[in-house]
């Protein structure tokens, strides 16, 4: 059995691997190794399936076929696989918002509704924004103008997604000029299918272009819909205070996780976990309560807005359900394992799907309705409580991780952090970038990938940053991980950041790493580095800023449009994993180097953490030398090249 | 001596092609599609190992001095012709599993039913129809070649010729 120590470096998760596999447990990481070596075609992004002329293969040796059977070269096939990619993540993301706006739009009509618009505050401030008529309307009346012109991004025909307006006026003239504005949020993804379709677009970086504007309907669309109508429906985050880890699990009550990404239904389930009838209906089984927490993106999102704790990211998805006292584990969309329902029937653990478009192996489906949101929700809590009693003492093991984090951070609760109630501004963040006592800013996001050390890639490179005095502000399960590490709290300063940093996460109160959510919530990264460019002095476009964008362990088609959106809105990202696009020399340096011009922003594949760390320093450093600003305040260990060196490795 | 299969590493895309077309021509199906059904299903005879980020693809070396026909109580492993391959009779085989054991390739194992040994046959059959081996012919990137001992000598001396005249160690001046 493979050391496991060599598979993760969060102890929690060494432990449960200890414990479990040792007892014969199959998980994620034993399927990784069965399928190796994985093949070489994918990979290199030369194998095309798009049709039956095929399936074709690109010999990257050059002594087999160099053109699939309709001609098209491994540049094309490349482009094409990778835009289907983004076509997947960002219908992913879009498809979410969709939901959320809807619900959005229902919770406006009907005042009975299970969900009600929380965050009046936000309803005013899109309704602004959007041009919806205020004047002697209810909020929820201007919550449903605000929910239709949302709902109508989806299905908009002609002219420019209005999210897009709020990028800066530089990076917004760039999309222009390269025609990347995306027209309708569902329209660009169609649009991708049908390019890629055998006999249509033919032409490497025309078909990339188009993957940038479906991606950017995504970033700019559907997930900013997304953060916003959840924000509308469940409140904006305010700072909270949490655990995270399978420590969180209380061996005495019943325990319910929520994996996924709907907050719809999170939300619900919290709402019936604190539901004075069903606390005494568990007690009255034997349990000393109800416990929630959550998996993946779903466990940020109530997080951040109820302090539930963090269980775990995307690998231990298994191991939770493996500590024995999972009397339910709900499943919706997305980063969900098929496996689970196999591993459950190991256990007590009762797996319910409940979305309509999901379903897994072995799982009862309960499906979610938002009409009956509550009452699905106290029917699955019922559920959970009358499975207590199923638990198998003899497979109980918790690991004793759990640790404790700040979370809750957005791009509209850093103004007032900052400056206080009364002058919030982003003033201190980009005075303290100016002076130098921050060298920069990063998001480091992204999910896990057993194809390097889990939690390693994440933990390192932040490490490695704050040290270097960057802010990091951080989504999904790079969040988890990072909270998993110590490196949300306040304390992280004192133990990881350099002098610069330290000074303003003391003089602030934040922890070094700011969690901003789920990962639909790196639109809110992409308006935080909107925030700064407004504030001024960092330049006029998100490209100027001393920033740098990176995901250490991705894997999956949404990381691949968040990757593709932070780059065309002139963030430099560094990936762990490289896209599957090597065996093009054409895509490849498009996207790592052609694609700079255009946008601003490009792409590095750097497997080891340092060094993709020592990248993003070398960027910032570089966007401070451009801006004229001076260099850190204090001695960096990561010092900043000389001009000479920096030339020399341009 | 016969010719002998070659699998280069550099070469090795880990598709498993080789795999497939192993499994197929040694099946009753025709198709892979037929043979996707069949029961006992198809198993190939040759393996794509991991090499560290690479693969190689491995399979019996119908070695001339073979452990394995050595140690096989009942004769089901010999040599049909001189310098032919080594081939394994399921009739005799009694499942005694020494050969799995003994071959330092790790190229024998049982059949999925486990009553016999089962083991690379060089593909006998097509090579003797003038065909090649079905690994061979399958690999994309002629990661397999089959070929006389002689003309791969003849490129290894070549390549090492090359090299050593492109480094100038022998016509440097000293």
């Amino acid at each position: 059995m493979t050391d496991p120590r060599d598979r993760s470096i969060d102890p929690g998760t060494i432990d449960m691997l200890t414990h479990s596999c040792g007892q014969g447990l199959e998980v994620v990481w034993d399927r990784k190794e069965a399928m190796d070596p994985q093949c070489g075609f994918g990979n290199l992004g030369l194998c095309c399936r798009n049709c039956t002329m095929g399936p074709c293969r690109i010999d990257p040796f050059g002594s087999g076929p160099s053109e699939g059977i309709c001609g098209a070269d491994a540049h094309v096939i490349a482009a094409r696989n990778l835009i289907r990619m983004i076509a997947g993540g960002a219908s992913s993301h879009s498809d979410h918002g969709r939901d959320m706006a809807h619900t959005m739009l229902l919770a406006a009509e009907n005042e009975e509704f299970d969900y009600k618009i929380k965050d009046e505050g936000k309803v005013m401030a899109l309704a602004e924004e959007l041009g919806v008529e205020t004047e002697g309307k209810s909020v929820r009346e201007i919550a449903k103008g605000v929910a239709e012109i949302c709902l109508a991004q989806f299905g908009q025909q002609e002219g420019e997604v209005v999210f897009a307006r709020r990028a800066p006026e530089d990076q917004l003239r760039r999309w222009r000029e390269a025609g990347v504005v995306p027209r309708g949020i569902d329209r660009e993804v169609v649009e991708t299918m049908h390019r890629t379709h055998i006999g249509v677009d033919n032409d490497p970086i025309h078909l990339i272009l188009h993957g940038v504007r479906t991606s950017l309907g995504d970033g700019w669309g559907g997930s900013m819909v997304a953060t916003d109508s959840s924000d509308i429906l469940f409140h904006g985050p305010r700072w909270v205070r949490s655990l995270a880890n399978l420590g969180v699990l209380d061996p005495d009550a019943v325990n319910v996780i929520v994996h996924g990404h709907e907050p719809n239904l999170a939300e619900m389930i919290l709402a019936a976990a604190q539901d004075k009838e069903l606390i005494e209906y568990a007690r009255s089984k034997g349990a000393s309560g109800i416990g929630l927490c959550g998996l993946c993106c779903t466990a940020s999102e109530i997080l951040m807005r109820h302090g539930v704790p963090l269980a775990g990211n995307f690998l231990q998805q298994e191991l939770a359900i493996a500590t024995g006292v999972v009397d339910a584990m709900t499943v919706d969309v997305q980063c969900i394992f098929p496996s689970l329902g196999k591993v459950a029937n190991q256990f007590h653990t009762k797996l319910i799907s409940t979305s309509r478009k999901a379903k897994f192996p072995y799982a009862e489906h309960i499906e979610f309705e938002e009409s009956r949101g509550l009452e699905v929700a106290k029917q699955i809590i019922r559920a959970a409580i009358d499975n207590f009693e199923n638990r198998d003492p003899a497979k109980v093991h918790i690991p004793e991780q759990s640790s404790p984090l700040v979370g809750g951070f957005t791009a509209e609760n850093i103004f007032s952090m900052l400056g206080g109630r009364y002058r919030s501004s982003y003033r201190p963040l980009n005075d303290g970038v100016m002076t130098g006592r921050l060298r920069g800013v990063a998001g480091v996001i992204g999910c896990n990938n057993p194809k390097h050390v889990h939690d390693r890639g994440h933990v390192e490179m932040t490490k490695e940053l704050l040290a270097n005095d960057v802010l990091v502000a951080t989504t999904g399960c790079t969040a988890v991980a990072d909270a998993k590490a110590g490196l949300l709290c306040p304390e992280a300063a004192e133990k990881y950041a350099g002098k610069g940093l330290r000074e303003i996460c003391r003089a602030v109160g934040i922890p070094p790493v700011l969690h901003m959510g789920s990962c639909v919530d790196n639109s809110r990264i992409l308006m935080v580095l909107t925030n700064m460019v407004a504030e001024g002095g960092l330049g006029e476009s998100i490209a100027d800023l001393p920033a740098a964008g990176a995901a250490p362990e991705w894997m999956s088609e949404k990381a691949v449009s968040i990757g593709f959106y932070v780059a065309a809105s002139g963030v430099y990202t560094v990936l762990g994993e490289p896209f599957p696009v090597q065996g093009s020399k054409v895509v490849t340096d498009y996207l790592t180097e052609g694609m700079a011009e255009q946008f601003g922003g490009k792409f590095a594949f750097e497997p080891d953490p340092i060094k993709a760390a020592r990248l993003m320093i070398d960027h910032i450093d570089e966007r401070r030398a451009a801006l004229k600003l001076p260099g850190p305040m204090y001695e960096q260990p990561y010092a900043p090249k000389t001009s000479a060196e920096a030339k020399a490795t341009a | 001596m016969g010719k002998i299969i070659v699998s280069r590493e550099d070469r090795c895309m880990a598709c498993r092609a080789c795999e497939i077309a192993c499994a197929l021509s040694h099946s009753k199906a025709k198709t892979l599609a037929e043979a996707v059904r069949c029961d006992p299903p198809p198993h190939p005879r040759v393996h794509v190992e991991p090499l560290g980020e690479g693969s190689i693809a491995l399979q019996c070396r119908h070695c001339e001095d073979a452990p394995c026909v050595a140690i096989c109580p009942t004769e089901a492993l010999s040599r049909l012709s001189e310098g032919g391959p080594v081939q394994l009779d399921p009739d005799r085989c009694i499942g005694c599993k020494y050969c799995v054991v003994t071959c330092p390739f790790g190229a024998i194992e049982m059949s999925p039913d486990g009553k016999v040994a089962s083991k690379c046959d060089l593909c006998a059959e097509r090579t003797e129809a003038g065909k090649l081996p079905a690994c061979v012919e399958a690999c994309p990137t002629h990661a397999l070649i089959y070929t006389e001992i002689e003309s791969w000598l003849r490129r290894r001396r070549g390549e090492a010729a090359r090299r050593v005249a492109d480094s100038q160690a022998l016509t440097k001046a000293p």
